[in-house]
């Protein structure tokens, strides 16, 4: 699908991980993020043995760490809400660094970050090792609705559609002597994401009477789904 | 005459916003008929097409095809029998695969298993994309994603492809291959367009829509040659473009090696004839 060549998080094996179906993975996934999620975080050795089990899985699949690491930047935002809990939660304060911070806050600082950065890497690592279509398919055969389904494939579909769309205006705002990363200039693209957005909402629209124009009745067919 | 494939009779249709955009819209289409739609920008020209399956509801009037007018418990039918293919491929393109895309039409009609399978390759087929069967859409150029898109709709065998600005955004090669394949389909065509040497080489017969009315409907040359009416409807012909140099018979609806001699003395003899403007009352 869309994605398929050159998709930034795919990362083209042939390896035994590559090669797993797609729905053991996604359950495998799922387990594993479920499996840290409840474990308490004071069970300090459990998670670098979380670690190296995803880190054993992507050496396995060929994917290099490094590849993996750069996108895990996505977390970033998580890591700085994470970093700001031992400032401002209550209870016994101690030392670290010269600051003056909280206990528990600092535990569960701790407790986020490893969860969450753990989930990144599993999630990532499937991204890495199954083709976006062939997410999909897993997800269909583990019977997930199919209108969730059917959402995701759009979103995949149209994916390099709105982001082309967002190149061409950012394009647009330059060449009018605008530096879309200056924050002098977020409220222009502040406006021109809006914008984006009016415009994907209308391109729904259009898609949707193109649908309805052949006969759509709120299902896709199965015969269309191979 | 025989049932006409298209037949709209007083159309009129109001905005949920209160803009009325149709003022009663007398049009009928025969089978084997390519008609082209003109008139300006806001005109109503996609309104019209939006009620020809459906989509919108007419206010006032009727629609039917064949003979089925295009009411709530046809709705199914009427889509099978009028195909539309919208003017951005990207919105009419939005499966994984071209196959899938083809076969999403005639699979919501229920057709299934080998019997699809023929009717994707033959649709196919007929647009020169056979061999591109299994590539996603967006891997497509343009022209080939808006052959695709008609591929789409001719899957369901309709008895009339409307089609919105087919020739919009093509370069010319691709304008010109569309064209081709446009008139080696047997089926009647319906095209909405600002493209008028494109209507002149494709569509025989014209229709101009303005203000939510017809204003002149008759031979695609007759219409293009009468000055008046082209400029009282803000219809332009390009740079350049003088219809009565072109090959004779070329949208008179004469075959052109039947065709009369050509009517080159531009000297005004076409000018307002009167029988291109046609009140939307004497249409029927």
């Amino acid at each position: 699908m869309g994605a398929a060549h050159g998709h930034r998080l795919h990362h083209h094996g042939h390896s035994a991980v590559h090669r797993a179906p797609a729905h053991l993975k996604i359950l495998a996934l799922v387990g594993f993020v479920l499996l840290v999620v409840a474990t308490p975080r004071e069970w300090y050795v459990a998670f670098p043995a979380y670690l190296a089990v995803v880190v054993g899985v992507v050496l396995t699949a060929r994917v290099p760490l490094l590849w993996i690491v750069r996108r895990m930047v996505v977390e970033v935002p998580f890591l700085v809400f994470a970093a700001l809990v031992p400032f401002v939660a209550h209870g016994p304060r101690t030392e670290v660094l010269g600051l003056s911070v909280s206990e528990p806050g600092l535990v569960a600082a701790w407790g986020l970050a490893v969860k969450a950065t753990l989930g990144v890497m599993a999630s990532l690592t499937l991204a890495a090792t199954t083709e976006p279509v062939d997410v999909l398919r897993g997800l269909r055969r583990l019977h997930v609705p199919s209108l969730m389904v059917e959402i995701m494939s759009f979103m995949l579909r149209y994916l390099d559609v709105v982001t082309a769309d967002l190149g061409r205006m950012l394009t647009a705002m330059r060449s009018r002597g605008c530096d879309p990363r200056s924050p002098r200039h977020w409220p222009a693209l502040a406006r021109s994401l809006g914008a984006l957005f009016i415009r994907s909402y209308e391109r729904g629209e259009r898609v949707h009477l193109a649908m309805l124009s052949r006969g759509y009745t709120g299902s896709l067919p199965t015969g269309a789904d191979q | 005459m025989s049932t006409p494939v298209l037949d709209v009779r007083g159309l009129a249709y109001g905005y949920p916003d209160g803009h009325q955009a149709l003022f009663g819209v007398d049009l009928h289409v025969h089978r084997g008929e390519r008609v082209a739609l003109l008139g300006p920008n806001g005109a109503g020209k996609t309104t019209l097409v939006l009620h020809l399956n459906g989509i919108l509801t007419a206010g006032a009037g009727s629609v039917a095809v064949s003979g089925l007018p295009v009411e709530k418990q046809h709705l199914q039918e009427v889509r099978r029998r009028v195909g539309i293919v919208f003017q951005d491929p990207d919105d009419q393109l939005f499966m994984g695969t071209v196959r899938q895309d083809v076969a999403f039409g005639p699979a919501n009609l229920g057709v299934r298993g080998a019997d699809l399978d023929r009717r994707v390759m033959a649709a196919l087929e007929q647009v020169g994309m056979a061999e591109h069967v299994d590539r996603p859409p967006h891997h497509l150029s343009f022209g080939q994603r808006r052959r695709v898109a008609v591929a789409t709709v001719l899957a369901m065998e309709p008895e009339v492809l409307v089609l919105d600005e087919p020739s919009s955004n093509l370069d010319p090669a691709s304008r010109r291959e569309l064209a081709d394949i446009l008139r080696s389909l047997d089926v009647t065509v319906l095209m909405v367009t600002h493209d008028l040497p494109y209507a002149l080489e494709l569509c025989p017969r014209s229709v101009v829509l303005s203000g939510g009315t017809v204003v002149a409907d008759g031979s695609t040359y007759d219409v293009l040659t009468d000055d008046a009416l082209m400029r009282a409807h803000r219809l332009e012909l390009p740079f350049g473009f003088d219809p009565r140099s072109v090959r004779p018979g070329l949208g008179t609806g004469v075959a052109p090696d039947r065709a009369a001699p050509p009517r080159t003395d531009a000297a005004g003899g076409l000018v307002a004839s009167p029988g291109t403007h046609t009140n939307p009352g004497d249409l029927t």
